[in-house]
Order: structure tokens, then sequence, then C-alpha cells
């Protein structure tokens, strides 16, 4: 990822933001219906290790990491561009703050579009996961991904 | 294609607030209710329903936004010509 000062070369920075919303039951409801398929389509090996508790999962927990993969996406604004969301991940620190890390398919996306470290905040409460995603980019329109 | 079958699939995965059924092939899924958490539960579904993988191209809004785009994606992946 580009340093800040690095974007602002060109133009003023600008700041994009993503919200998102996932209630806690649709997770549960998806894991129940579809399982490991389900987990796996979503999930990174790391986030489901963070979101394990012994033989269940914490629901709340993953809801609030797709509501972040989801707020992402929309920072990212992809013009029709298929993006795994394996390749947006959360990564929690000892500390207890979290960051986003891109690989693949959602790293293309932000590098074409100059896209600065991603910040971001989660938060659930009851049936409702909330997840806030914040970052700098010189780029003001959506980005289209090079032909492969 | 047959779309009754995915009217079926939307109808039990989608968690529409309107009834699939009354909807016409190109209405806007999302604006019947489909969020973002029901659209990864109705592409799960739907590769059950017709035993395919939607490939990392398609995993896009547009393809899951009407009736007639996920047609469009399912006629693709079973004759052989989705983008990979």
């Amino acid at each position: 990822m580009k340093a800040l000062s690095t974007l602002a070369e060109d133009s003023e920075p600008i700041t994009r933001v993503g919200v998102d919303l996932c209630a806690v039951q649709e997770v549960k409801t998806a894991i129940a219906r579809f399982g490991d398929r389900y987990l796996h389509a979503v999930y990174t090996d790391s986030e489901l290790a963070y979101c394990a508790d012994g033989v269940k999962w914490r629901a709340d927990r993953l809801a609030a990491r797709f509501a972040a993969k989801e707020a992402t996406v929309k920072v990212l604004r992809p013009v029709d561009t298929g993006i795994d969301l394996r390749s947006i991940e959360v990564r929690r620190h000892p500390g207890g703050w979290c960051d986003i890390r891109l690989t693949g398919s959602a790293a293309r996306l932000a590098e074409r579009a100059r896209i600065g470290p991603l910040a971001v905040s989660m938060s659930h409460e009851g049936n409702i996961a909330a997840a806030v995603v914040i970052a700098h980019t010189a780029v003001s329109g959506p980005v289209e991904e090079a032909p492969q | 294609m047959n779309t009754d079958q995915i009217r079926l699939i939307i109808g039990e995965h989608g968690r529409l607030s309107a009834d699939v059924a009354r909807l016409a092939e190109t209405d806007d899924l999302y604006a019947a209710g489909l969020t973002s958490h029901a659209s990864v539960s109705l592409m799960l579904a739907l590769e059950d329903g017709f035993d395919i993988e939607f490939p990392e191209a398609l995993l896009r809004r547009s393809t899951f936004s009407s009736i007639a785009s996920i047609k469009t994606a399912l006629t693709s992946l079973t004759n052989g010509s989705a983008p990979s």
C-alpha cells in the first residue's frame, strides 16, 4: 500500500468510507444450512481461528467481519468486478484493534485506485453487527479492473 | 434454464421482503430486500441446486441483481462459457 504522503503528490487525498450491517442470525442460519462451505467461502483461516469457540462459532464475531468485508467493498468501489470476500481479511492485533489486509482481487483494485491503508472499526450487540471502513485515495470514482 | 427453480431458491434463501413469484425477471432483487449476506447464501444455494461453482469473476453484485442475471450466469456456467 502506498503511504498517504505518496497519494497526495498529484492531488488532495480523497476520503472514502464504507459501512455495513449484518444480522448475526443470518450468519447462524448460513452456518446451519451450508456449514464449512459457507465458512470457507467467506472467511480466511485466521479469521475462522479467532471466531471459533470450541465446537461452536462466535456468530457475532463472524457477522462483524462480514460487515467489515462489505464495508471494504464499498470503499474499493468495483465496477462490475468480482471480489472474493476472502481477499479482504480482518486481522486482530493482540492489543484488541483490527485492521484490513487485502490480497488477490481486492488488492489489485486498491492498487489501481491508489487507496492507502484501510482503517476499520467493528461492533456487535444483540442480533446486529456493524463495521465502518475508511481510506484515502487520489482517485475520485470507481475503478475497473484491468483485463486479465 | 428453468427459472421456476431459480425462483424457488431465491424464495428460500434470498430473504426478500417481496413475493418472488410476483417479481419480473428483470426486477431488482436488492430493491426487493436481498441483502449482501443473503446474496452469499443465495449463491451457495444456487451452487447446490444447479451443481455448479461460481468463479470469482461472477462474484459481483450484478450477478445476483435479478432473476434474469442469475439465469444468464447459470447458463454460462452450465454450458462452459462463464468467465474464469
